[in-house]
């Protein structure tokens, strides 16, 4: 947590609401999401009980197990929620674009929106890894035949699970996170979990101040956990006898009693799901509200193109993925995970001037005032004459850089500015820096117009860099050194799930 | 059925009795012990601890309900994967710790230390010391003296009082080592667990490793014969067939002794509180509580509690100990705490922020760095009409309204 996010959470105690980190939003929310709020019962391994899901605030799907412990039911759940799933990752993939690859060579299309997937927490990202992962592997055919729709299933929360571990992708979000990267509360982090209790600071309401709000919120009658645990009072004294009633009267063989033991249980669950669903669709409005940041649709971009890949790759018949990364695959997983960590850190502080104010706070950042200018010096120490406009920064902020040390412009993409001179001035604790300029200036001895910052503007300069990186090199998988295990196990390759792969997970 | 420690006078045995107050002492077991590792800075809950306060009933009387209930679908399963590892003399279980611990079968002997009698007529004295002279058997090497031992009965002294603890199961292993096996029903899929209850089950089990140590070395046998490494059972995948991993306990063996150590340094800690200091609640014939929550609530904030948000999941009185942190710093979190400069209260902070107080010598620099701070936030948020949004839901959907 940052000075600024902490100072903000004491801002929050005082005001008695939540206040905001950020100037704007810096995530995707789609004009359609698909909102899934899953529940599993308590003691089992992620097995279904229930949940809500769909696209339309007023009109949810319900899905609901009787017996979580039953396989055939386990699967088809799967089924009734592949249903709801696929026909919606499907309805993306009508309209392509078209994009330059490989240097303007080659065209590759691109779908021109994509699926977005909103769970209240981040539980709920780990229950779709898992039931991906107990999906992905079964078969339609031999001992156990799944509906096909299930592995499929399996394969697309396995990849949505994958793309919320990646920073900055806007596939499958969890709320309360999404809530909390732009509000701060008068709570803790741990708190922050809880989403009626987030949304409570957030947005408290009947006069109440947060904290207040936030104590009623946790009252689990009145708002039921957001899942997938449940509230263990709920199973004890709602959820079991509700079971056990309708395996008594499914094993009665009338359907009238069956059918009537259902509505009861259906509605147990819809009573602890309901509260959530309308908080998600409240967190929905709120994020919308917020204006996006610059660099967001350039994010969603690179979601839009993993999408169309994978479509490409299931439809091409490609295997689930495997169980665990083999190294190589692993190393650049991780190489691509810190990459996109750290651009969107970049991308985060150059679309917000208050992500970029805990920059300035550590001396990486400074805004000032261009006070002197020389827009057509020329540097003819070297073989060759070059522009290098110098241009002075007075600034009140701290400043931490050092001389050589070369700086980036939000405003200014494209251009560098390197470190000539840092003068603090300690009667005024203002601070002089001169900066030295290139690239971005035009192709003749004189600078295009524009170019060159003028006396009066007033600029960011800052040591974190938006420019392109380049991945690392890695080795080919045969090529998987001895130190790291050697060429990859079969269950680390993707593979057709085998007839044990079916079979494993009932024993 | 406590006996007293050298460690504890007569003296703080009987203040420890008064603040008990007439109810029996609240028992420890491995998790409760487990959780004193949580906060060890926290008086309130050592002498609460210390006294074998009822914690629950305490919290519940003075209205700050604690909330860790558990699902009886969750006790059924647990109870059911336990009795399918050691059905038929644990016969799952042996063919795992084969293929883990490389015990040589055939020779396995299967102990139940729980049904050799009833255990509801035996005293805690008279099973601990049977399953005391069982094992010292077993690390003596005698023949015959066994190899697995279900549901043995430890004992361990937490600040002053005799503790019985009772493992899930024992492995004894020929070589002369015992390893501890705990038995937990959450999955192991692809190898990987939720660390969370992985570290739950390793500070439990980190319990029934320094009791059986202590038991050793009392009777003088080197306490290193019982390993580091435990053994946890767990159903793989999405299965009921378990699976064995073992786990690494060094780390949590470190932390209990040393909070351990802490408990039987009590009588300081007693020291500075009120002499006639008590959290009994006084019930009547009926059990009734008869004292006033008010008196309770009193006594209570004579002993400081260091409430940190982690409290919530692990303490009783975690509602009551963040009700009365309301306003500060720590209440927000550890970090949050930490960028704040370490300074107690909100209040401070934001004054210092705003410049409205002078700092303390020891609060110059955080002071400049929150004034800095207080700048920067109100430099970028006044000019872009960044307000929080007003109430956004429809009438009657607000947090609070849509509750009736």
């Amino acid at each position: 947590m940052s000075t600024l996010t902490a100072l903000a959470r004491a801002e929050a105690v005082a005001a008695g609401h939540a206040q905001r980190i950020t100037t704007v939003r810096h995530l995707h929310v789609s004009d359609r999401p698909l909102v899934f709020l899953p529940l599993s019962m308590a003691g089992e391994a992620n097995a279904p009980l229930g949940a809500l899901v769909g696209t339309d605030p007023v009109e949810p799907k319900l899905l609901v197990v009787p017996q979580p412990r039953n396989r055939d039911q386990r699967f088809g759940f799967a089924a009734e929620l592949a249903e709801v799933l696929l026909p919606y990752l499907d309805s993306f993939r009508g309209v392509t674009e078209a994009v330059a690859a490989n240097r303007g060579r080659e065209v590759r299309y691109r779908y021109v929106d994509a699926p977005q997937v909103l769970v209240p927490n981040s539980a709920g990202i780990g229950f779709v890894r898992l039931f991906g992962r107990s999906t992905r592997f079964r078969r339609t055919d031999g001992d156990y035949p799944v509906h096909p729709s299930v592995p499929l299933l399996g394969q697309w929360l396995t990849f949505l699970a994958d793309r919320a571990e990646h920073p900055g992708s806007g596939m499958l979000l969890a709320m309360t996170e999404a809530l909390g990267l732009h509000w701060a509360t008068g709570q803790s982090a741990l708190e922050d979990a809880h989403l009626a209790a987030l949304l409570a600071w957030i947005d408290p309401g009947d006069g109440l101040t947060g904290a207040d709000a936030a104590v009623v919120a946790e009252d689990p009658l009145r708002w039921p956990p957001a899942g997938p645990a449940t509230d263990p009072t709920f199973d004890n004294e709602i959820l079991a006898p509700a079971m056990t009633a309708y395996e008594e009267a499914a094993a009665s063989g009338e359907e009238v009693r069956r059918s009537r033991a259902r509505g009861v249980l259906e509605e147990a669950v819809r009573s602890q799901l309901t509260p959530t669903w309308e908080l998600m669709w409240r967190g929905v409005s709120l994020l919308r509200r917020l204006p996006a940041g610059a660099r967001v649709d350039g994010r969603w971009a690179e979601d839009r193109d993993v999408f169309s890949n994978f479509t490409l790759y299931v439809d091409g018949g490609g295997y689930p993925q495997p169980r665990r990364d083999g190294a190589v695959n692993a190393a650049q997983r991780l190489h691509r995970l810190e990459r996109a960590l750290q651009s969107y850190a970049v991308q985060r502080a150059y679309d917000d001037p208050l992500v970029m104010a805990d920059h300035r706070l550590t001396g990486e950042a400074f805004v000032g005032e261009v006070t002197l200018a020389d827009p057509h010096r020329i540097d003819d120490s070297g073989k060759r004459r070059v522009l290098r406009p110098r241009i002075q920064v007075t600034t009140g902020d701290v400043v931490l850089v050092t001389v050589g040390a070369v700086l980036h412009s939000p405003s200014r993409p494209g251009q560098k500015a390197r470190v000539v001179f840092v003068t603090p001035d300690l009667s005024t604790g203002q601070t002089d820096v001169v900066l030295e300029l290139s690239g971005g200036l035009g192709r003749s001895l004189s600078p295009a117009p524009g170019s060159v910052p003028e006396v009066g503007d007033r600029l960011c300069y800052t040591t974190l860099s938006d420019s392109f990186m380049p991945p690392g090199e890695f080795p080919s998988r045969e090529e998987t050194p001895w130190t790291h295990g050697g060429p990859p196990q079969a269950y680390e390759e993707p593979v057709a799930p085998s007839v044990e792969d079916a079979r494993e997970e009932w024993a | 059925m406590t006996s007293i420690s050298m460690g504890t006078s007569r003296n703080t045995a009987e203040r420890l009795a008064t603040i008990r107050g007439g109810a029996k002492p609240k028992r420890h077991n491995a998790r409760t012990i487990a959780a004193l590792t949580r906060n060890p800075g926290c008086a309130r809950r050592a002498v609460l601890d210390t006294a074998g306060v009822d914690k629950q009933r305490l919290a519940a009387y003075i209205d700050f309900p604690a909330r860790f209930g558990q699902s009886g679908f969750a006790i059924a399963r647990g109870n059911a994967f336990e009795s399918q590892v050691k059905a038929s003399g644990a016969a799952e279980l042996v063919k795992l710790l084969r293929e883990r611990l490389g015990l040589p079968i055939p020779e396995v002997a299967y102990d139940d230390l729980e049904t050799v009698t009833g255990r509801e007529k035996e005293t805690p004295e008279v099973r601990y010391a049977r399953s005391r002279a069982l094992l010292l058997r077993a690390a003596a090497g005698e023949d015959g003296a066994g190899t697995l031992f279900d549901h043995p009965l430890l004992g361990l002294d937490v600040a002053g009082q005799r503790v019985y603890l009772e493992p899930d199961l024992i492995a004894f292993q020929h070589e002369g080592r015992f390893h501890v096996v705990e038995i937990k029903s959450f999955a192991v899929v692809d190898g990987q667990a939720d660390p969370g209850k992985v570290s739950a089950a390793a500070i439990q089990s980190a319990v029934y490793v320094l009791a059986m140590r202590q038991m050793l070395a009392e009777a003088g046998y080197d306490p290193e014969i019982v390993a580091h490494d435990v053994v946890l059972i767990c159903p793989r995948d999405f299965s009921n067939s378990p699976t064995a991993v073992l786990v690494d306990v060094r780390k949590q063996l470190a932390v209990l002794r040393r909070q351990l150590g802490r408990m039987t340094k009590v009588d300081t800690m007693l020291a500075a509180l009120p002499p006639n200091l008590t959290f009994d609640l006084a019930p009547d014939a009926d059990g009734v509580p008869t004292r006033a929550p008010e008196a309770l609530v009193d006594a209570l904030q004579t002993v400081d509690a260091r409430y940190a948000p982690d409290c919530l999941s692990v303490c009783e009185l975690a509602y009551f100990c963040r009700a009365e942190a309301r306003g500060c710093t720590a209440a927000l979190g550890t970090s949050a705490r930490e960028e704040l400069g370490g300074i107690e209260q909100v209040e401070t902070a934001l004054a210092l922020a705003k410049g409205e107080l002078s700092p303390a010598e020891e609060q110059t620099e955080a002071a400049a760095l929150l004034r800095n701070a207080a700048r920067l936030r109100a430099e970028l948020l006044a000019p872009a009409g960044v307000t929080l949004p007003p109430t956004l839901a429809p009438a009657g959907t607000s947090v609070a309204g849509a509750a009736g």
